[in-house]
């Protein structure tokens, strides 16, 4: 198959935002801006834990911590955080499955945790994670990291680490493809 | 899913559905400090019993309540059925009064059913938390969770359920959920205690408990019950016990992976030995707490999805 053209549309209506190279370099910048912001490895800088919204946000989590790692010689806990029974919309579809919630080892108590997810949007997702961190414990802050910005919020909420800048429309969809789920990288639009 | 009022005929991707998410509820909820999810605030489940029950009411109010339903309940002695007024009244009544869902336990068999009917209108989801010697869905699917956490797939697993299978509902749901699961069953029970027409059933039936234990991956003892019991279906309690009863010497014919259940209250050194119940071969405490998960499962599935018409 012949690489396609960043931004060309293919038959199937489909626009290449960022490619599978794309992705790990918005990857591995966003581990230097964690890195940075949070003063990761100064003797004074809080613990951090990243913590992945499934499906997606769960295995970007664990490649920022590889990248971090690999820059910080730091390891950084990583864990899963479902937010399914805390959303605003379960009676606007069907039955949603639930997905696996995972702590890391030492829980979330005053820690800085990074929640993470692939796409940012109405923000409600973010405000369903912040509910179910409260019932986890009491972390000492809680930051956001995004693969991808796409606009629309419809709640007061931003993000800490934007992977990259998307205007859309409303009725556009933004899909980040990863290997472990799609046999790719990359983010479309459709 | 809009009732649960029966496992005859389940849709096993469906019971499947719910297992993994009383899966994924008793995994979320492990080691919380908060033990409550706000999944179903607003909504209201009330929990109907016209017969005894100690595990399955609390266990179902106790899963509303974890889901931060509200949850009333109402049982025949002290509501106006004790005044005489009838199932369907009553039912209308509680749905009028703005209940979602209606957790309804009775003796007569097929009363989910009816209930379910009365109550289409008012578009309130009924669960059959035991109907007479007809059906009990969400013990079979508790016992089939427990089942998947010793055994992990039940796919060909032999299991065996020994005792008063006539007069059982947790046996008929059993069969039905676990042989759509694609266990292999056996039901182990003096021809007494076999209800007409279980040759229909898709089952393999036993006389001899000893013969079909070294082969079995789970063993699920029922209770009998005396109170249906209107006749002599064995001679006595002690000839029963020696017959059907897992006693400690027929625990070491069970394969070291095999899981003992019982759904609930337990005769002790009837149907089972107590040494065997306090073993660690049994799984019954696990039952019952993987019961709240379950029915919390079956309430997530049955209210917190946009409106169906049944």
């Amino acid at each position: 198959m012949a690489p396609r053209q960043r931004g060309a549309t293919d038959p199937a209506g489909e626009r290449e935002l960022l490619s599978a190279g794309d992705v790990a370099r918005t990857v591995a910048r966003m581990a230097h801006q964690i890195i940075e912001k949070t003063a990761l490895g100064a003797p004074s800088a809080p613990a951090v834990v990243l913590m992945g919204i499934p499906s997606r946000g769960a295995p970007l989590a664990r490649r920022l911590a590889v990248r971090i790692a690999e820059f910080a010689g730091v390891e950084v806990p990583t864990g899963t955080l479902d937010v399914t029974l805390y959303r605003d919309d379960l009676r606007r579809g069907p039955t949603r499955p639930l997905e696996a919630t995972k702590l890391p080892e030492g829980g979330v108590d005053d820690k800085l945790v990074i929640l993470v997810d692939d796409v940012l949007f109405s923000g409600r997702t973010i405000r369903a994670a912040l509910d179910a961190l409260r019932d986890h414990g009491r972390p000492r802050a809680v930051q956001l990291a995004v693969l991808v910005d796409r606009g629309h919020r419809e709640l007061p909420i931003r993000a800490d680490y934007v992977g990259k800048n998307v205007p859309t429309a409303r009725t556009e969809e933004v899909h980040v493809l990863l290997e472990e789920f799609d046999q790719r990288d990359g983010v479309v639009l459709r | 899913m809009k009732h649960l009022l029966s496992t005859e005929g389940i849709d096993p991707a469906q019971a499947t559905a719910i297992l993994d998410t009383a899966a994924s509820l008793k995994q979320a909820l492990e080691g919380r400090e908060v033990r409550k999810l706000p999944t179903l605030r607003g909504r209201t489940v009330i929990t109907m019993f016209f017969e005894n029950s100690t595990r399955t009411r609390v266990s179902f109010e106790i899963a509303g309540k974890w889901m931060s339903a509200d949850v009333v309940n109402v049982s025949a002695s002290g509501s106006s059925v004790s005044k005489g007024e009838s199932l369907r009244d009553t039912a209308l009544t509680l749905a009028a009064a703005g209940a979602d869902c209606v957790i309804v336990r009775h003796p007569a068999s097929g009363a989910a059913h009816r209930l379910a009917g009365w109550l289409r209108e008012a578009g309130t989801s009924v669960v059959n938390a035991g109907d007479g010697m007809h059906e009990h869905p969400t013990q079979a699917l508790l016992d089939a969770a427990t089942l998947r956490e010793r055994l992990g797939d039940l796919r060909d697993r032999r299991i065996a359920i020994v005792g008063d299978v006539l007069h059982s509902r947790v046996a008929r749901s059993n069969v039905h959920l676990l042989t759509a699961l694609g266990a292999d069953v056996t039901l182990v029970a003096p021809p007494t205690l076999l209800p007409v027409g279980v040759e229909n059933w898709p089952v393999t039936v036993s006389h001899e408990l000893d013969a079909e234990l070294p082969s079995l991956d789970a063993v699920m003892l029922l209770r009998v019950q005396a109170e249906r019991m209107h006749g002599g279906f064995f001679p006595s309690a002690r000839e029963y016990s020696i017959a059907y009863g897992l006693s400690e010497n027929r625990l070491k014919l069970l394969p070291e992976h095999a899981v003992v259940l019982h759904p609930g209250p337990m005769l002790r050194g009837m149907e089972i030995a107590s040494a065997v119940a306090d073993s660690p071969r049994a799984a019954i405490t696990d039952q019952v707490r993987n019961g709240v998960h379950v029915r919390m499962a079956v309430l997530y599935h049955l209210l917190a999805h946009e409106e169906e018409t049944a």
